[in-house]
Formats: structure tokens, C-alpha cells, sequence
């Protein structure tokens, strides 16, 4: 094994060739299981699969679920966790209906209200989990109550925007050119996307240029890894904390409009359990909750792999909604279970000694030397 | 007496207790007659105590239950089950599911318990398995049962909420004849009595403290992190049946989807409240009690002064900040300083003099 890697080297040039890393990794891993399940819902179940405007549909009804996600994924490196994301785009989207409704807002006024929401939270939980160094979990387990708790003090019944401009902006499709499928009728009817997929797509992307290259991501990698030897390498780890929180507090107000642009009403019950689901995309993406793996692309497509599951199952016509939360938990059973093989596997450094990881007291002991 | 105050502002129970004593205060001045305890008559004809106090200490108890089992995970693991409300419902779900196919009698209650038992604590188990020997985040881990549990639970009920009457399920759930305090106390009191001589005459709260500070000393000392944190898990897995049977008694019927919903959030920050440290290590069994009641007398106090249900959340999460602010390390420095800068010049004129 070892020879031939050498030989390998040697071939190659002077450079060794570097070993892919675990971030990079488990993101192909996740790109290439949507694409393997996606093709077998393709030739086994046909029918809607075919339709790229269902396919499509999973970034219409998603595009707030991935925005949220990418904010936890920046968290997530950094070593942190947030549980608020749902609630956030339910206190947005009351707040805006509210605004837009009683108050006779315009929709800028409406957009800078969810950017401030957003804002607002994200300090906030900076603040406290950055400078006051108070656990993640509960500052942001407080922020989830707090921000459920102020939706139905806004208003308690469920509300629905009439708003025109508003309207006109929820009812914008961007046409994607080529794509379509043939109605019943016989009628070419293009396949379309809405103005929040535009947005998620777009933040999908800034939150990968910034991850891979800005001085604030790679810092994120470096606290995420290991804060302490990041301090004594002169990284500034609570700024570097508190802006991630930031950043995730204004990405969830972004959120929560899209969420309004999606359904255009404002309801208690909105984006419920969104934050388990944003934290099971970005697991499926390859993001460690260990802190230092993770990437905004894997999150995407973890995002697409959790909804697809859930199409399948829908479309092999196990239409309870149990089912659903069953496969999805063994879907994440599956994904997590592959990513603690695989990082054990390489912390040994080789493939061949996979029966050894199953031994926990020998692993401990090599860790306990170094 | 000054070194017993000094010492008592040192214990990490002093935060809560404060917190606690602020409530109190608070529920007194608002209203003199608060926590006034009357003995009522229930429809049965027993005589039994009603009132605030009653009210607060009967609602905390699955919560404070639950607290106990997700104080000795948090400790070993360094991480929370997110996932015992779910595992709950299950538990719950097979408790009635057996009550129902037999008609109830005493030891038929206590086999369905049993059954109820084993089976959360084989879910636990799995958890635990994930966690200790795969080594997963527990948070991570325990997201499976999260979004998979209550399906499970709607599983076993076959889609509907059975309701299961006997006078020995509102014995359990409510009050034994003769005995003016509702069972659910009684059984928390017997229950937290059982796990504190537990801990107390065995090593294992010591040990569950040594592997969550550090594993690799621990497992140098011949103490086997795995089974340490698995037996964490078991002990959670009996808390959350007894949990569920509980609350399945009070309300005589099962629903998958609302039983203890959201309760495992309550139960975290009960734990993070009594001043255990999320992040494992030393714990207080009797902290995590005290955050469970803390929150449950919020809660309560909220329902008095008249705040909409669903609004209630927004007011906990406030105080739940406040709470955390104070006992966080940074405040406890920043006081520790004021504290020193105010009455004890002394100290640092004697440092000066030194210096000199």
C-alpha cells in the first residue's frame, strides 16, 4: 500500500500529492448520493421525477430552509450551534404581514423591518455567546422562545398580506429558458423559479466565497478546529464567534422574507421545526457540529438530499407522514454513521484496518499518548 | 456563620436558589395570598391540597424527572439527548398499548411500566451506543429519535390517541385516596431519593464527573468511558419512561404529538439553570431539580399575571437570559472584581506594599 503510494508520488513529481480534505470529502460524498438517488427516482419511479419543475420545486418550498442553513453552517464551523433560525423567519413574517397590513408600510420598509429582526437576534446572540461566553445551545434555545413567544404577542391569528406591491413581488417568476414539461393539454408550460430561490442561490454562493476566501472564514475554520491554538495564533476568536452569530441572525431575517415572498402569510406555525431541519441539511452536507468541517455547497445539497428522500417516499406511496419522519431519521442515522467511519478510517491513516476502529480502548489509548 | 454565607455564595446552587427566592418574592408582593394551600375536595371526595404552590411542584415533576437523567448524560457526554420527549411518547405509547389489551390491575400497571421501561431504555440504549462507542455528538445523535420518535410512537398507537380510565391510573396521575398530595411528587421525591442514594453509596457520580472533565484520565484510571456513558444513557432511558407514564396518567390518554411537546428544551435549560456546565464535567443533581421548578414556577407565575399562552414563551426566554447572564463566567469575574475593588483595598495595599 504504502510502496505504491510513493510510486505514485514519484511519478508525479517533486509535490506530493495532497490528500483531499475531510471538508471537501464529505461534500462529494453528499453531492454524489443526491445524484445516485435522484437518477434512481429518475428510472424507478419516472412520472414526477422527470419534471424538472418538480425537480425546481425543491428550491421553491426549500429557499428559505437553505438560507437559514447556510447561516447555521457558518455557526457550525465556528464550533457553535443554532437553534433559532425557525423562529426568527415566524417572528419576520408576522411582523412584516403586520407592518405591510395596519401600518400601510411599503416593501422596502418591510425588508430593512426583517433585515433589523434579523439583525437585532443575531447581536444579540453574539454578544452573549461571543464576549459573555454563555452556552450556544441556550442562548439561542432563549432566542427560539423569545421570538415564538413575539409572534403571537404581534398578533395571534393568522395573518395574510394584499398588500399589491407586495403582491407583485411574491408573484415574480423567473422563467428558466429550455426547461419545461408538456401539460395534460398538450401545452408547453416553461418550468419556473421564484424570487427567493434567486436570493438562497445567491447567499448559497457568498457564504462559499467567504468560507473559502476571506480572512473571517478561514479564521471560522481555525476556531471551529482548535479556538485555543487559534488564540495563540493571534486570531481574534470572539470577534471572529460574534460575527458568525451575526451573519446567522441577519441570513435567518433573510429568511424569514423569503418565507413571506413563499407563502405570503404570517403565522405562528411558520417554519416550524425549521432549525432541526437546517441542522439535519447541514449534517447531510458534511458539516461537523465537532466544529472546523463544513462547507455552504454541502449544506445545499444536503438540503436537496433530505427533501428528495422525502419525495421518494411519498412517490413509493408510503403517504403517511410518519413514514416520512421515520426515513428521515434513518437517513440521518445512515449519514452520520458514514461520516464517524469515514473520520475514524482517516485518523488511522489507512483503509485497511477498518475492524480496528470498532475497538474504542485501543483508539483511546493512541490518543491518550498524543 | 461568615464562612457558612461564604460558602453557600461559592456553591453552584446559589444562582438558582436565588432565582428561586426572587420568584417567591415576587409572587409575594404581587399577591400576599399566592401561595396560600387550601384543602379541596376532588370529584372523588378525598380531601386534597390545591393551590399555586401545589400546582407548580405537581407540573415540574416529569420535567425535574427528566432533568435527573439529562444531568448524568450532560455530565458524561458532554452533550445533550434532544430526544427524550419523543422517546416519551414511545414509552408512553407502549405503556397504554399494554394497559389496553388487559384489563388494569396493580400488577398489570406495574408490567406495563416495566415494558415502558425496556423499551426506552433500548432507544436509549441506541443513542447511547451512537454516542459512546461511535462517538458522535450526542446533540447529533440523538437528532435521529428527534424527527423519528414521535413516528414511532404514532406507530405503536396505530394513528389514534386511545385513552385508557381506571381509578388506579387517576391514582397515579392524581391523588391516592387518603393521601392529600398528588402522586406525581411523590413519585419524583421517591425517585430522586432512589438516584442521589444511588450516586451517593456507589462511584458512580464520581466517576460520571471524571469522564466528562476528562476521558483519557479516566480510561488511564480503569474507568471505562463507554459503559460509564452508557449507563448514563440507561439511567435517562428509566427517567423518560417513568416520565411518560406519568404524564400519560394525568391526562388518560396518549397523543404522540403533544405529549411533553417541547419538553426537552425545558428539561436542557432546567439542567443549564441549576448551574451544570452544557459543555460535561461536575454536576448537581440537585441543581438541575431546582432549574426544573424555577421554570415550572415562571410558568405558572406568567399563567397568574394573565399572559396568553403562547405568549409565555417570550417573558421565560427573558428571564431564562437574565438567569444565564448572572452566572455566567464573565459576570461572576466581573462581580468577583467589583467586589474585591470595593472592600478589599486592603488586600491590594498589601500587594503594592510587596511590590515595593
Amino acid at each position: 500500500m504504502k510502496k505504491g503510494k510513493d510510486l505514485f508520488t514519484e511519478i508525479r513529481g517533486k509535490k506530493p500529492r495532497e490528500p483531499i480534505s475531510n471538508t471537501n470529502l464529505l461534500m462529494t460524498i453528499t453531492i454524489c448520493t443526491f445524484i445516485g438517488m435522484y437518477m434512481i427516482a429518475m428510472f424507478v419511479w419516472g412520472g414526477g421525477f422527470l419534471n424538472p419543475q418538480q425537480f425546481l420545486d425543491l428550491f421553491n418550498n426549500n429557499a428559505f430552509l437553505v438560507i437559514i442553513a447556510c447561516g447555521l453552517t457558518m455557526i457550525m464551523i465556528s464550533g457553535g450551534i443554532d437553534i433559532s433560525g425557525g423562529g426568527i423567519t415566524a417572528l419576520v413574517t408576522m411582523a412584516c404581514v403586520v407592518y405591510l397590513e395596519d401600518h400601510g408600510g411599503t416593501v422596502a420598509g418591510s425588508i430593512l423591518m426583517a433585515l433589523g429582526i434579523g439583525l437585532f437576534f443575531g447581536l444579540l446572540h453574539g454578544i452573549l455567546v461571543a464576549y459573555l461566553e454563555i452556552q450556544p445551545f441556550i442562548v439561542t434555545l432563549a432566542g427560539m422562545f423569545f421570538a415564538r413567544g413575539m409572534v403571537t404577542i404581534v398578533s395571534i391569528a393568522p395573518r395574510t398580506a394584499s398588500h399589491e406591491a407586495f403582491l407583485s413581488l411574491k408573484q415574480m417568476r423567473i422563467t428558466i429558458p429550455g426547461l419545461g414539461y408538456y401539460g395534460k393539454t398538450g401545452v408547453f408550460i416553461p418550468a419556473q423559479i421564484e424570487l427567493g430561490v434567486v436570493i438562497a442561490l445567491i447567499v448559497v454562493i457568498a457564504v462559499a466565497v467567504i468560507l473559502k476566501w476571506t480572512r473571517f472564514g478561514r479564521n471560522l475554520y481555525a476556531v471551529g478546529g482548535n479556538s485555543h491554538s487559534a488564540l495563540t495564533l493571534g486570531i481574534n476568536v470572539k470577534r471572529t464567534k460574534f460575527f458568525a452569530y451575526l451573519m446567522a441572525g441577519i441570513l435567518s431575517g433573510i429568511a424569514g422574507y423569503v418565507y413571506l415572498l413563499h407563502t405570503g402569510a404570517g403565522d405562528a406555525a411558520n417554519a416550524t421545526q425549521a432549525e432541526m431541519q437546517a441542522i439535519a441539511s447541514n449534517i447531510i452536507g458534511g458539516t461537523l457540529l465537532t466544529g472546523g468541517v463544513g462547507n455552504a455547497i454541502g449544506t445545499l445539497f444536503g438540503m436537496l438530499s433530505l427533501k428528495t428522500i422525502t419525495n421518494i417516499v411519498i412517490a413509493s406511496g408510503l403517504t403517511k407522514p410518519y413514514y416520512q419522519s421515520i426515513t428521515t431519521g434513518l437517513m440521518l442515522c445512515f449519514f452520520i454513521l458514514l461520516q464517524s467511519v469515514i473520520l475514524a478510517v482517516r485518523e488511522k491513516g489507512a483503509v485497511g484496518l477498518l475492524p480496528e476502529w470498532l475497538k474504542p480502548g485501543k483508539k483511546d489509548k493512541k490518543k491518550n499518548r498524543i | 456563620m461568615g464562612s457558612l454565607i461564604k460558602k453557600f455564595t461559592r456553591s453552584q446552587l446559589a444562582i438558582p436558589l436565588f432565582a428561586l427566592f426572587l420568584l417567591v418574592i415576587f409572587n409575594l408582593i404581587r399577591d400576599p395570598s399566592f401561595f396560600s394551600i387550601d384543602i379541596a375536595t376532588n370529584n372523588d371526595g378525598n380531601a386534597v391540597l390545591s393551590g399555586n404552590l401545589i400546582s407548580i411542584l405537581n407540573g415540574a415533576s416529569a420535567i425535574a424527572i427528566l432533568s435527573i437523567g439529562m444531568t448524568l448524560i450532560t455530565s458524561s457526554c458532554k452533550g445533550q439527548d434532544i430526544s427524550v420527549a419523543a422517546m416519551a411518547a414511545i414509552a408512553g405509547s407502549v405503556f397504554v398499548s399494554v394497559l389496553r389489551s388487559n384489563e388494569i390491575t396493580i400488577p398489570v400497571l406495574l408490567l406495563a411500566f416495566l415494558f415502558g421501561c425496556v423499551v426506552a431504555v433500548l432507544f436509549s440504549l441506541f443513542n447511547g451506543i451512537l454516542v459512546a462507542v461511535f462517538k458522535i455528538q450526542p446533540m447529533i445523535a440523538t437528532l435521529i429519535l428527534f424527527s423519528a420518535g414521535r413516528s414511532i410512537a404514532y406507530w405503536i398507537n396505530g394513528g389514534a390517541t386511545p385513552t385508557i380510565s381506571s381509578p388506579l391510573i387517576t391514582a397515579i396521575g392524581g391523588f391516592i385516596p387518603g393521601i392529600p398530595i398528588p402522586t406525581p411528587i411523590i413519585i419524583m421525591v421517591v425517585f430522586l431519593i432512589l438516584i442521589s442514594l444511588l450516586l451517593r453509596f456507589t462511584n458512580l457520580g464520581l466517576y460520571t464527573q471524571v469522564v466528562g472533565i476528562n476521558e483519557g484520565t479516566a480510561h488511564l484510571n480503569g474507568i471505562s468511558p463507554v459503559w460509564i456513558k452508557l449507563i448514563a444513557f440507561i439511567i435517562s432511558g428509566v427517567c423518560v419512561a417513568t416520565a411518560g407514564c406519568i404524564t400519560v396518567c394525568r391526562i388518560g390518554l396518549i397523543n404522540h404529538e403533544t405529549l411533553l411537546l417541547d419538553a426537552e428544551m425545558d428539561v436542557i435549560l432546567s439542567v443549564a439553570i441549576g448551574g451544570n456546565a452544557l459543555s460535561g464535567g461536575k454536576f448537581n443533581l440537585y441543581g438541575s431539580v431546582i432549574g426544573a421548578y424555577i421554570i415550572q414556577a415562571l410558568t405558572v407565575t406568567l399563567y397568574a399575571m394573565k399572559v396568553p399562552s403562547a405568549a409565555v414563551k417570550a417573558y421565560k426566554a427573558i428571564v431564562i437570559i437574565v438567569i444565564v447572564v448572572f452566572s455566567s463566567p464573565v459576570a461572576k469575574d466581573f462581580v468577583v472584581r467589583m467586589y474585591k475593588k470595593l472592600f478589599k483595598k486592603q488586600a491590594e495595599k498589601e500587594v503594592q506594599a510587596k511590590a515595593a
